[in-house]
């Protein structure tokens, strides 16, 4: 299996049931918060899923990380069915997969000293003797720029930046093959940004492992990933290589989206798209194409059938009547 | 309509706004001198910390007192300053003639009133009107920010709004009693990509109708781009450089206004490596007494620790405050900036 990727999602399906009265509760709808969508991560790259609040981009992490169980469709970390494990390889599972969050503030433990924070994923999940241990958190440490000296303080002695640096390291210290970061920088100040994501580059390169970006900010997004995925209300609409997307995007939805982002300099004038309304509920979605009501290319057929991915030159692929 | 760049309206000069603490003296605004012209953008850039919100407050003298408090400095709203006012006069200035959007629309909504009551509120400080041609005017308000169907929104609950709705709605008060200054403080971080591109035609678009001035507080290059006709840099309570928004993007003279303009990635090119600054701004409580910068600074030297860089004039009203920028610094071979 030379060429299985490390993660491999395929037809990922969450609906959250909408219910109704408190003491006979029944459930009047679902919240389709992610649609069936598939995509894959290959070693050492980096895809981003990008969209707007309430597109499902965090359900699909969550779902991943076994946070929830899918309504349908599997999820394959390293070939193996990520929701069917049990006992020992489950605990290999979570040592493989780690997560690094958007808010350092409240992704740290406040109780416990960065020393046990960083070593949590080799305590829980392997038996590794106190003395490595140590010594592997002191050289994570050091690897994401801090001071082993400062293992044995709390995470209200840091500032953002440091305390997304102990998150990192926390993240990486048993040797994972994937790490989803869900808005990794967002919270942070614009100099501290291109720190952190420097440094998430550099120890890309150096361990092999592959990210899962969540993200909103598109820049950061050409930045850091290989490969671009983006999502309209629970299905992806949109994927390709990064340079491909963003020269030439297809989907009218990636298109309004880009043009929608702010220039990095006065003299880029873009052509807006300004969509009409705003994201329609995902309890009871548009039929069809689920983007057609705020379409400006919108034909008959696209309320009425799915559009199918194709997959057009250069492995781009796109859900759109229009190619 | 279009705009036009008249003349200045809100002057601020030498402001310092200190905040006495237990700890010690923040200085969160410490010396502070700009100015904004009618129908013109300001932006006012900075990091967290830096002292723009501060800044921002103070002009509406909405500090939060009792620890802080404006020790020195003039602001000059159409020749009047406000500093010396009193509260009384000061209530007629707010919203009337200058007023505020902040960050959060979830929190500068209150909860239990409907957004109509909310209008009316703010409409009737300024118009004694009776009830039913306050709503009126509510409801006109409303639909100059584009809520669609305003008549049955002005009966809504924030909580039956989304985030960008919202936002708008905070926009209507602001501008309910035809306010000259806006304020804008990171009004979009909280919004959508799609959303904050509404937002921000929204407010360009007022503002040729009305020829407002804004004055944007923001982390955003990105936005100041889009926005601004001239910026302002800020660092550790000082504006460290400020002019056009071009010259400041094409030929930014400050090293920290550089490196900051490194450290952004870019949607419209590939970039190999991103620059990053090192190391941490200041604390404000104690600073040291030569440049602020000079500690996380590649071209710092001697000089810069010592004294505090006087302002030196670029072009047409570029400033900056760095010794490198001093005659004798410029005929020094070794000064240009790389990145």
């Amino acid at each position: 299996m030379a060429d299985e990727p490390v993660l491999r999602v395929e037809g990922l399906t969450k609906h959250f049931p909408v219910t109704e009265g408190l003491l006979w509760m029944k459930v009047v709808g679902a919240v389709k918060a992610v649609d069936g969508i598939s995509f894959s991560v290959q070693q050492g790259e980096t895809l981003a899923i990008v969209g707007e609040s309430g597109c499902g981009k965090t359900t699909t992490a969550k779902l991943i990380l076994r946070l929830e169980e899918p309504t349908s469709g599997q999820v394959f970390v390293d070939g193996k069915n990520v929701h069917a494990l049990a006992g020992h390889e489950l605990s290999e599972y979570r040592t493989t997969v780690q997560a690094v969050f958007q808010d350092p503030w409240s992704s740290l433990p406040p109780r416990m000293r960065v020393q046990d924070i960083v070593a949590e994923p080799l305590v829980i999940n392997r038996s590794v003797p106190a003395a490595v241990i140590k010594e592997r958190v002191a050289a994570m440490l050091s690897r994401v720029g801090l001071r082993p000296q400062q293992a044995a303080l709390y995470p209200h002695e840091f500032s953002g930046g440091q305390r997304q640096r102990i998150a990192v390291a926390s993240a990486l210290v048993s040797d994972p093959k994937l790490i989803i970061l869900d808005e990794p920088v967002s919270a942070l100040d614009v100099s501290i940004r291109a720190q952190i994501m420097n440094l998430l580059v550099d120890l890309q390169r150096e361990y092999g492992v592959s990210y899962l970006l969540i993200a909103h900010h598109l820049a950061t997004t050409r930045y850091m990933a290989h490969e671009v995925a983006v999502m309209y209300l629970g299905k992806l609409v949109e994927r390709a290589r990064t340079k491909t997307l963003f020269e030439n995007p297809l989907h009218p939805y990636t298109k309004a989206l880009f043009s929608a982002a702010l220039p990095a300099h006065p003299d880029i004038v873009r052509q807006e798209i300004i969509l009409p309304g705003e994201v329609p509920s995902p309890i009871n979605p548009p039929s069809g194409c689920r983007f057609h009501p705020r379409c400006s290319y919108a034909m008959p057929q696209c309320a009425e059938v799915v559009p199918e991915e194709k997959t057009l030159a250069g492995g781009h692929t796109v859900a759109c009547h229009l190619y | 309509m279009a705009r036009q760049i008249g003349d200045v309206i809100l002057e601020v000069e030498d402001l310092h706004t200190y905040c006495f603490t237990r700890w010690g003296v923040v200085k969160a605004v410490d010396g502070v001198s700009f100015s904004v012209r009618e129908g013109e953008t300001l932006g006012i850039v900075g990091e967290s910390g830096c002292g723009k919100t501060m800044t921002a407050l103070s002009l509406l003298r909405l500090q939060p007192r009792p620890v802080a408090r404006i020790v020195h400095g003039v602001i000059r709203l159409q020749g009047e300053n406000l500093l010396e006012k009193t509260e009384r006069e000061m209530r007629r200035v707010r919203g009337r003639r200058i007023s505020m959007i902040l960050q959060d629309p979830q929190t500068s909504l209150n909860p239990v009133f409907t957004i109509g009551n909310q209008l009316i509120e703010a409409i009737k400080t300024h118009h004694a009107d009776g009830r039913s041609s306050l709503l009126r005017r509510a409801v006109e308000r409303l639909r100059q920010v584009r809520v669609a169907a305003a008549e049955r929104r002005v009966r809504d609950y924030p909580h039956q709004m989304s985030g960008g709705m919202k936002q708008r709605v905070v926009g209507a008060i602001a501008i309910s009693c035809e306010p000259r200054v806006i304020i804008a403080d990171e009004p979009t971080t909280a919004l959508d990509v799609t959303i904050q591109a509404q937002y921000l035609r929204l407010l360009r678009e007022l503002q040729e109708q009305t020829n407002l001035a804004i004055i944007f507080i923001t982390h955003d290059f990105g936005v100041v781009a889009k926005m601004c006709d001239r910026v302002a840099v800020m660092y550790a309570g000082r504006i460290i450089e400020q002019g056009p928004v071009r010259d400041i993007f094409n030929h930014p003279a400050h090293p920290y206004t550089q490196a900051l303009l490194h450290s952004v990635p870019s949607m419209d090119e590939d970039i190999q490596r991103l620059y990053s600054i090192e190391g941490q701004p200041p604390a404000l409580w104690d600073l040291p007494p030569g440049c602020r910068f000079a500690a996380r600074c590649p071209h710092a030297e001697e000089q810069c620790r010592e004294s505090y860089p006087p302002e030196f004039s670029l072009n047409d009203g570029h400033t900056a405050h760095c010794w490198k920028l001093s005659p004798e610094w410029q005929t020094s071979p070794s000064f240009a900036l790389k990145a």
